[in-house]
């Protein structure tokens, strides 16, 4: 039975597969429908006709990680690292009847890569759906307190 | 140590037929130079009249270090002025974009313009009686920008009181606004959002560079574009549509041959475009109903010859880069020597299907944003070359694909699309416009 717990415990387990850099275990994490979207707007309600950072499905989310490892990614020598320091999830929605699950985290995003490092703040809202006894991603959305801030390169996932 | 302020023929001597010193990129002094001289003496574009739609709608934007706003005046005209109160120099509006209503009015001390610039009113206005303030630059209101062009809803701007006139400076090059604009079944474009914007560690010029730089997509592209296309070989199982996305990033992966028979056309004072004969925008998927669209408003002749302009990168010089098929202006904004911010705007075609403004917006993110895959491999090249200009080795920067040794200047001709000819003719008009005057100046100044 999926309960509140579950579900905060899939967000942190999440945001430590970033961390550890295994690309391809978060990746499983994602429904094949799953999209990952970071809106360029406040309140954005729509990821197709504004527009966006990222609002990326699988294929192009697995195109981003196997870039990562690319022996010619020449952005990813050195390589970059991140940190998700997490506040706890809020849940939003906790309904196994409906098969509906959303939650909300503030966190602070730290990406580094060589001497630099960057720091962001914002909020990820996570709908999550069950499929067997897991939970999968249907959409990560991540939104930056400074969403409209003129950004350099941002490599890893928030 | 100033080498080259008021020394027009050294910064000229930067400038070599096919070579350029790496001073351009990353000395200070040129920098403030640009700015003084170069910006002040080009059309610089400041915004879409679309963004004024309505009387009392602002935009600001910079013209080299210049803060400048444009509104739109109660009669629909439209007036570009410097942000700036002519009291004491508060800024007049500090957000890129607003309504101001009726009038502009100074949150320091309520000195209140008329929006087209005038002066309103000021508080206690009898404290100016017998002063001779009547006789002031003040009296005038906010300081405009005398010379202004509004190109097919495209703002563009010219501080300095002489140069060249709108018209002489773009010629031909209009053209491929002209094609955006005219892939408008109503011949009309919209800004409907906020740019994508992308802070860069470079020169500006570096960036206006890798616009026509055709050498380099399927090398320094081949991790993002080149690993989209192995993806997607590998995923697609029975799939007989390419999806949107893998159309935008695969051609990104074309030969070289490509790109040597699409070609490059130059104009005068550094304008140009690569994709001549064809561009990696050609063989997009039709989007349903757009094509009748189009016929039904020119014609089936001129519907085809606006839709068969595949352009790929114009660069209008100094500082901007239309894509007249995506719909998409990337505006490249000087910071400081070493720091660029790029501005990358989109256009919907007003009364074209949604699936455009869509592809439009995907393209802009896919390449344009801070989270972008090819913006990355992009950057990283840029800065590495911020960086090794600094050596001593080699004090020169290399130009001199496909020159031929006797190239003339300021004309139009179409070429081989993997010439740096366009690079050659943008460093040409860089030294035009950089020293344009500038002996005078200095004259009037001692």
């Amino acid at each position: 039975m999926i309960g509140e717990k579950t579900i905060t415990d899939f967000i942190y387990r999440e945001a430590e597969l970033l961390d550890t850099m295994e690309w391809q275990t978060w990746l499983d994490l994602f429904h094949p429908e799953g999209r990952y979207w970071m809106p360029l707007e406040w309140q954005q309600q729509d990821p197709v006709l504004q527009p966006s950072l990222m609002y990326e499905d699988l294929l192009l989310l697995k195109v981003r990680v196997e870039r990562l490892a690319g022996e010619r990614t020449f952005s990813q020598k050195p390589k970059s690292r991140c940190h998700h320091l997490l506040q706890a999830p809020r849940i939003v929605t906790c309904d196994p009847a409906a098969g509906v699950f959303k939650a909300r985290t503030a966190y602070i995003y730290t990406e580094t890569r060589g001497d630099m490092l960057e720091r962001y703040s914002g909020w990820a809202s996570h709908e999550l759906v069950q499929v067997g006894d897991a939970l999968k991603i249907k959409l990560k959305r991540v939104d930056l307190v400074n969403f409209d801030a003129p950004f350099g390169n941002i490599q890893l996932f928030m | 140590m100033k080498r080259y302020g008021g020394n027009a023929r050294a910064i000229a001597a930067l400038v070599r037929e096919a070579e350029v010193h790496r001073d351009v990129y990353v000395d200070p002094e040129i920098f403030e130079l640009e700015m003084a001289h170069l910006f002040p003496n080009s059309w610089v574009y400041v915004g879409h009249a679309s963004q004024l739609a309505k009387p009392g709608d602002f935009i600001t934007a910079n013209i080299g270090r210049q803060p400048v706003m444009a509104s739109r005046h109660t009669d629909g005209s439209i007036h570009v002025f410097y942000n700036r109160c002519p009291h004491k120099g508060v800024k007049i509006a500090s957000e890129p974009c607003g309504n101001t209503g009726k009038f502009f009015r100074c949150p320091y001390h309520a000195w209140s313009f008329k929006t087209d610039g005038s002066l309103l009113a000021i508080p206690l206005k009898k404290g100016y009686e017998g002063t001779g303030f009547g006789d002031t630059q003040a009296n005038e209101g906010l300081s405009k920008v005398r010379n202004v062009v509004i190109y097919r809803d495209f703002i563009f701007a010219r501080l300095s009181a002489n140069g060249v006139s709108f018209e002489d400076y773009f010629g031909e090059s209009l053209s491929t606004i002209d094609n955006m604009v005219d892939r408008s079944p109503e011949g009309k474009l919209a800004v409907q959002a906020t740019p994508i914007r992308y802070m860069h560690t470079c020169n500006w010029k570096m960036l206006v560079e890798n616009q026509t730089d055709t050498c380099h997509p399927m090398v320094a592209h081949e991790s993002s574009a080149g690993t989209a296309v192995k993806v997607w070989k590998r995923e697609q199982g029975d799939s007989t549509e390419t999806p949107m996305a893998v159309q935008l990033y695969g051609p990104f992966m074309s030969p070289y041959e490509f790109y040597e028979q699409s070609g490059i056309r130059i104009w005068p004072n550094g304008h140009g475009h690569t994709g001549v004969a064809n561009s990696i925008h050609s063989n997009y998927s039709d989007i349903p109903g757009y094509l009748d669209q189009m016929v039904a408003a020119y014609g089936e002749q001129r519907a085809h010859e606006i839709l068969g302009e595949i352009r790929h990168n114009t660069v209008y010089f100094p500082n901007i880069m239309v894509k007249g098929a995506v719909q998409i202006l990337r505006n490249f904004i000087p910071i400081a020597v070493d720091k660029t911010l790029v501005e990358s705007w989109v256009y919907r075609l007003v009364g074209a299907p949604d699936k455009l403004y869509e592809r439009a917006l995907m393209y802009n993110r896919f390449i344009n944003a801070p989270t972008s895959i090819v913006g990355h491999d992009d950057l990283e090249m840029y800065e590495r070359a911020q960086e090794g200009l600094k050596s001593n080795g080699n004090q020169w920067v290399n130009l001199r694909r496909l020159y031929d040794g006797h190239e003339e200047q300021d004309v139009t001709a179409v070429i081989n699309g993997t010439s740096e000819r366009q690079m050659r003719n943008q460093f040409h008009a860089w030294a035009k416009f950089i020293t344009m005057g500038m002996d005078k100046r200095i004259e009037a100044a001692e």
